[in-house]
């Protein structure tokens, strides 16, 4: 097996459930070593849910999640900490710390792990600012940013202790056009320049297409469709085409389990 | 029937509760150390936030409940002729009392709801999931400075409302109303004895453990929306005054 084609993270037989709701069945994952994987799916299919487990933020009720080989429920506290200092990860929102200036932000990871000089600690993180072109925000605070400006902050965070693992939690949405064209160029670039592997869940197909190598489509607790963006567009299962092309009504339906129309607005229902 | 298993239900849910409370305790206790050690810049932070900015609340408040038992004690003791012992009245009211369970009456509406609220946003922003995820101990990070902010806070605040409420009585009784001046100092130095104080210090500790961990266990198990961060600011006033107050009780019970 190539360098190219490993896998850093194996998901195989997830099972997990919500109170009385199953989230996933027997999901199989493999994020491939180096490569941009794009998961995708309808919204509340659990996307970011599975990013939790990944992470164990939360842990399965089955199945095993293995990164780097190692299954990441059976370590101590200790082990946990060691592996994640291996991710880097973009919250939806961007989760900057509110007290604190863009710079300390930034800082933040390398002065509660490191003892690193305040000279050096200022020159690695103006350099990660000005890989997000934030340089020039440095001082300023988290409530005085954009969306967009939020989540490129956070982005270099997530990158400041040259993380192995990107993970990127819905990093376009809400974003206009041009904050969203900078946000999808910088997940290719620190990709491919930082050598890392990154995760990216989204359901903006148009964008996500353009980075992804990899693409898992998850629908109702399972993995729908698998493969590069080019193979998900031309394929022919009518779940991962009415995703795919935005169609209202499919085998995910436009309405909301509800009972009969008529019988509703006739009062019938009522009890 | 039904009602019998709801208050059953309701017994084990406190019960449940406070179990899972003095693990939280012990888990604040157990960061303390590294804390206190490695990083006591934080802890000095958190106790410019919770007690100099209770400062103002506290003085003031202090002012005026000192003026309330200078105007009471000598309205009650010129009934007795006995109105020289206003300062000592005040006082020992105030010192053993009302300076302790004031002050954390106030500290918890004040740097209590601040924490529990600031904590309940941080979780609602995914702040503290954000330090999980850089490997960083939320619970050390957080909650432990602000935890020992609130705990060393307490004691001096209450130590300030002492001094101030004294000064409120000694206004109101000798400048206003004509007490002597010596008889109010000397009644004081005669009747208020180092066990009255040492009453006192220790219900200002003891409150200041209760009221900083009920502020920090709120905002850490708030539900991560604006009305669960709302009902958590709100149940860290309600829970702390009932705390307060029955352990006030039990303490006075045992110092008598």
């Amino acid at each position: 097996m190539s360098e190219q084609s490993e896998s850093l993270i194996e998901i195989r037989g997830l099972d997990y459930s919500r109170g009385p709701r199953q989230i996933f069945r027997n999901l199989n994952v493999d994020i491939k070593r180096g490569q941009v994987t794009a998961i995708m799916g309808p919204s509340g299919t659990g996307k970011t849910t599975l990013l939790r487990l990944i992470t164990r933020q939360i842990l399965p009720d089955k199945g095993v999640i293995l990164v780097g080989g190692q299954d990441i429920a059976q370590l101590n506290t200790r082990e946990l900490y060691q592996i994640r200092r291996r991710f880097g990860m973009l919250f939806q929102n961007g989760a900057l710390l509110t007290d604190l200036s863009v710079f300390e932000n930034v800082a933040f990871p390398l002065r509660e792990h490191t003892d690193l000089p305040n000279r050096l600690i200022r020159h690695i993180v103006l350099t990660k600012l000005h890989a997000v072109g934030l340089r020039g925000a440095a001082a300023m605070m988290p409530s005085q940013l954009s969306g967009g400006m939020a989540r490129r902050v956070a982005l270099a965070r997530a990158m400041v202790m040259d993380p192995e693992i990107l993970i990127y939690d819905e990093p376009f949405v809400g974003l206009d056009p041009i904050s969203m064209g900078v946000i999808v160029r910088l997940v290719r670039r620190m990709n491919d320049a930082l050598g890392i592997t990154s995760i990216v869940v989204s359901h903006d197909v148009r964008e996500i297409s353009t980075v992804a190598d990899c693409s898992y489509l998850i629908s109702d607790g399972h993995v729908v469709a698998s493969g590069s963006p080019d193979d998900l567009q031309k394929a022919q299962s009518e779940i991962v085409r009415q995703f795919m092309h935005g169609m209202a009504d499919g085998p995910v339906p436009f309405h909301f389990s509800a009972p009969d129309y008529a019988e509703q607005l006739l009062g019938r229902d009522w009890s | 029937m039904k009602i019998i298993r709801e208050i059953y239900f309701a017994f084990l849910g406190f019960f449940r509760t406070f179990g899972a409370l003095q693990f939280f305790f012990l888990r604040l206790l157990a960061g303390t150390p590294l804390i206190v050690v490695s990083r006591p810049g934080l802890v000095i932070h958190q106790v410019y936030n919770a007690g100099a900015l209770s400062l103002v609340i506290i003085m003031v408040s202090a002012l005026f409940v000192g003026g309330v038992l200078g105007l009471q004690g000598y309205d009650s003791l010129s009934k007795f002729n006995a109105e020289s012992s206003v300062g000592a009245v005040a006082t020992l009211s105030l010192v053993k009392e009302l300076g302790p369970v004031v002050t954390a009456l106030l500290f918890a509406g004040r740097a209590g709801t601040a924490l529990a609220s600031e904590i309940g946003l941080m979780k609602a922003t995914d702040q503290l999931a954000a330090m999980e995820m850089m490997a960083i101990n939320p619970v050390n990070r957080v909650l432990v400075p602000r935890f020992l902010g609130g705990v060393i806070s307490m004691p001096l605040l209450a130590a300030i409302f002492n001094v101030i409420g004294i000064l409120g009585a000694y206004f109101v009784s000798v400048t206003l109303l004509g007490v002597d001046f010596g008889a109010f100092w000397e009644q004081m130095q005669l009747n208020v004895e180092p066990a009255d104080i040492w009453e006192g210090i220790v219900k200002s500790i003891v409150f200041g453990v209760v009221a900083s961990l009920l502020a920090v266990w709120e905002g850490y198990h708030a539900i991560p929306t604006a009305e669960g961060v709302g009902r958590a600011t709100t149940r860290t006033v309600v829970a702390t005054a009932i705390a307060v107050l029955i352990l006030d009780f039990m303490i006075t019970a045992i110092a008598i």
